[in-house]
């Protein structure tokens, strides 16, 4: 199939970027997204042009590295599925697509599509761990949890941290991503120790870094690859007003 | 030379714990002192960053992603081993010992793999302490399941991401020392070389991948965590940014590479669905737990897998190996599966397939079963697919997975260059010539947490802390080096892309020095790779500049140094005449295809010093004593 791209250039975090048109040739449905603009640069390249500049290093959905709005969905159209497990066969012959930056404040653009998303990693350095060192710590048996609370822990747990949430959300909110590392500490009890200060200061920092307040849009969840629940922000909301206390 | 992997005296299960008592301590008022530099933050680079800044020393760390969360330890889906023997089912540390030496087939130095085995009770603890959600049972107790190579359930998981998990677990550690300031945090950094100062490693230089600014850094140690080379074949599972740079320019600075031709082909990937794939998605090997792998029986059977009646079935692994069936090593799985693709009984677009099926298990346990033990897999395979496994059998073909090869180190994980260690994927000692599912979570964990705390304290009680400093000439040097070859390869503007080049060396590694290797397909490999890395010096195209983010250039770097490691592997592989592992040389075989392995003249470690570009390489050799197995052929029939 051949088609029609629109695509975010941007030079630097500090110029002014444009989205400029190019086109896809003979792509075939069986790839996917990433490997559909691998075609596109390899052409660019022979052209002496430069290619499009976009984060990716797992394509298998995990890393969470990939980050593009496509057709004003981050991620695009396949529902819990990042960019790089999304195939050409959910497109079609003479499809014009939109291909731009996560948007978000607290993510400056650095280059094309790629975007500078450390404020998520100091928001888990203010306090997104159990404050263990290693050793001496008790037998993984002798800490028994529920299979319930360990589902729960685990279901938070699966963030990877891409930022789609913040991108999908009107306020640039980073509360789903924070939440899901506050849920995924605070149902274990290993992590109750902690659970009042770590909401206080992973909250704090979320803050500091420009990212928005949540107002229940709940594109978050929508957006989300890994499809993590907007009830982890309730329970995030219950960890910080418990923690006032 | 003969090399001496410094193994401590005594009874193999009181090795470690004696070697400890006699290492030397730098003491907590003077750890402050000393900055070690990692490079990498996988498991073992993040797990050994945190460790390090624990017990009081500066850390600087670095990685190519965006942030140290991405490694591609990520990735791993299955589990992690631990002979916690839980389950009661006879597990023990000897046996876990046991099975990974066997596993390796006899090329792993004993007393790493023992030791590995000591402390992989330990990480499962650690783990939980730091709150990674493994699966538990409905009392509340940590579950386990059973993986490859093993006839016991010692394997611990997290659904389908333990990797994640635990690799979560240790970037969160690293963080709060990041927080507490014991680390500095280098992400989107990549390193070019390694600075040698009076015959110890002092330092390395890096890019800055946003601004493409080179600038060194000095320490007192250098740990490289920086993971396997399966991208020297183009498709494989890893990420795309995986890269054997750095242990390649430490190897040209003198570390010896040990190994090289030993590399992991994994069963259960998704099979390649055409030439413009970048890279090739493994499907966890948990599945074979309950999936039974089968070709039709007559060749180029065309008809829809339900048509196909059982009679009409070969479930080769359980033919071939009644004992273990399914759960065969990737190795010999690996080989079996090209075996029957070979014979023109291979299923799926140009016959490169065979079945992994759930029916029976979905008749015996239920979809829902199924489905809360694989679902992610299955989504998995869905997208990439379209196909539903749950109503048609999935199609899998081998990938290259894992290398177990990598720089030598000796049991201090300490390489033969004084304060260079290595950990993880990136050193050879603990997996042999092939690695055993659930055990490369274990290695890294157990290098980073456990090992390299107690080693590299030896190495720095015997060293003046921040003596070198960055104003040393040799880093300089090494600067005007980098810029050098940076400026060389935006200056060839040729015809052809860095991804043509890959793509080329790739097909011939794939094909001459993949699965099943000879003679006069090493030799083959051995002309062209010079001949593609010749042209890619005339006739690469790289793109814009040095003095900017340039994903181009970054991917020339490390291309031009797969196009040089690729003749080390294929002459290491020419070099052993034998098959073993992964490594299986047509010449050497059973009677019915299996791998012979030659104890009298191979059972050693090969390590290769380089000599100059234009010069061959030197081996080393270290030879393997095994004191408390005895060597047998490997059979899980």
């Amino acid at each position: 199939m051949d088609l029609n791209l629109y695509v975010w250039r941007q030079k630097d975090k500090d110029s002014q970027g444009r989205l400029e048109q190019y086109k896809a040739y003979d792509i075939s449905p069986d790839m996917s997204f990433l490997e559909m603009l691998d075609v596109v640069n390899e052409r660019l390249i022979k052209e002496g042009k430069e290619p499009i500049a976009f984060d990716h290093d797992c394509r298998e959905g995990i890393c969470g590295m990939c980050s593009q709005v496509i057709n004003g969905v981050p991620h695009g159209p396949q529902e819990k599925t990042t960019v790089c497990q999304l195939h050409m066969r959910h497109f079609k012959d003479g499809d014009t697509i939109y291909i731009e930056p996560w948007r978000a404040r607290a993510f400056p653009v650095i280059k094309d599509l790629i975007v500078d998303r450390s404020a998520l990693d100091r928001i888990i350095q203010a306090g997104g761990y159990i404050s263990v060192h290693t050793g001496g710590v008790p037998d993984g048996n002798a800490i028994l949890i529920s299979k319930k609370d360990a589902d729960t822990a685990m279901d938070a747990a699966q963030c990877i941290g891409c930022g789609a949430c913040v991108a999908a959300c009107p306020n640039g909110s980073a509360m789903l991503f924070t939440a899901a590392k506050v849920s995924h500490l605070a149902s274990l009890p290993q992590g109750r120790v902690e659970a009042a200060k770590r909401v206080c200061m992973m909250t704090e920092q979320m803050l500091k870094e420009g990212f928005g307040n949540c107002s229940n849009h709940y594109e978050c969840e929508a957006a989300c690859p890994k499809g993590i629940k907007v009830s982890f922000i309730a329970k995030l909301n219950r960890e910080f007003i418990k923690a006032q206390f | 030379m003969i090399l001496d992997g410094k193994i401590p005296s005594g009874p193999i299960n009181e090795k470690w714990d004696r070697h400890r008592q006699n290492l030397k301590l730098v003491n907590p008022a003077n750890k402050r002192k000393y900055t070690i530099i990692v490079v990498g933050t996988g498991l073992a680079g993040a797990s050994a960053a945190a460790s390090l800044a624990e017990l009081g020393y500066n850390v600087e760390a670095f990685c190519y992603q965006d942030s140290a969360r991405r490694a591609h330890s990520i990735a791993a889906q299955g589990g992690i081993n631990a002979a916690k023997n839980y389950p009661n089912d006879g597990d023990s540390i000897y046996r876990l010992f046991y099975d990974t030496v066997k596993g390796g087939d006899f090329r792993a130095r004993e007393a790493n793999v023992y030791r590995l085995a000591q402390v992989s009770v330990n990480i499962i603890d650690q783990c939980v302490a730091q709150g990674v959600p493994f699966a538990r049972d409905y009392a509340g107790y940590l579950d386990n399941r059973s993986f490859g190579g093993a006839q016991l359930s010692r394997t611990f998981y997290a659904r389908g991401q333990t990797g994640q998990q635990l690799l979560l677990g240790a970037y969160q550690a690293l963080s709060r020392q990041v927080y507490l300031g014991k680390i500095r945090m280098h992400p989107r950094t990549e390193m070019l070389d390694l600075v040698i100062v009076d015959g110890e490693a002092k330092g390395i230089v890096v890019r800055d991948l946003v601004t493409g600014e080179i600038s060194a850094y000095s320490g007192d140690a250098v740990c490289l965590c920086t993971g396997g080379y399966g991208n020297v074949f183009y498709l494989s599972t890893n990420a795309m940014g995986c890269n054997v740079t750095a242990t390649y320019r430490a190897y040209k600075k003198g570390a010896f590479f040990a190994n090289p031709c030993f590399t992991q082909i994994h069963p259960t990937c998704i099979p390649v669905s055409g030439e413009h794939q970048s890279k090739l998605t493994l499907m966890s090997e948990s599945l074979r737990n309950d999936g039974r792998v089968w070709v039709p029986l007559k060749k180029g059977d065309t008809r829809h897998p339900n048509d196909i009646p059982e009679e009409e079935r070969d479930y080769y692994l359980e033919r071939k190996y009644p004992s273990f069936g399914n759960l065969a090593p990737r190795d010999i799985s690996s080989r079996a599966a090209k075996e029957v693709c070979d014979e023109g009984r291979g299923v799926g677009p140009g016959g490169y397939g065979v079945y992994l099926d759930f029916a029976d298990a979905i008749k015996r346990l239920g979809e829902d079963v199924i489905r809360q033990r694989y679902g992610n897999l299955f989504e998995m395979y869905e997208r990439i697919t379209g196909e539903d496994a749950y109503k048609v059998p999935m199609r899998i073909y081998p990938a290259v997975h894992y290398t177990m090869g990598g720089l030598w180190v000796d049991y201090n994980l300490e390489s033969n260059i004084r304060g260079l260690f290595v950990l993880g994927e990136a050193n050879f000692s603990d997996h042999g010539a092939n690695r055993l599912g659930a055990s490369a979570l274990m290695q890294g964990l157990a290098d980073g947490y456990f090992v390299i705390p107690y080693t590299i304290a030896d190495y720095l009680a015997q060293t003046k802390p921040a003596a070198v400093k960055v104003d040393h000439p040799e880093f300089k040097k090494s600067m005007e080096d980098v810029q050098a070859r940076i400026k060389r390869l935006l200056s060839i503007k040729g015809k052809k892309t860095v991804n043509d080049f890959h793509r080329e060396l790739g097909k011939v590694m794939w094909e001459y020095v993949g699965m099943a290797r000879s003679k006069e397909g090493l030799n083959i490999a051995l002309k062209r790779i010079p001949e593609i890395r010749e042209e890619f010096w005339q006739n690469v195209i790289v793109p814009g500049s040095g003095n900017e983010l340039n994903q181009e250039l970054e991917k020339a770097g490390r291309v031009a140094d797969f196009l040089e490691f690729a003749e080390l592997m294929a002459i290491d592989a020419l070099h052993r005449e034998e098959s073993c592992g992964g490594h299986f040389r047509v010449e050497h075989q059973m009677p019915d295809g299996e791998a012979k392995r030659d104890d009298e003249n191979f059972c050693y470690v090969a390590a290769w010093q380089y000599k100059g570009d234009d010069k061959a390489p030197e081996l080393h050799k270290e030879p393997l004593v095994f004191e408390n197995v005895k060597l047998a052929i490997r059979s899980y029939k």
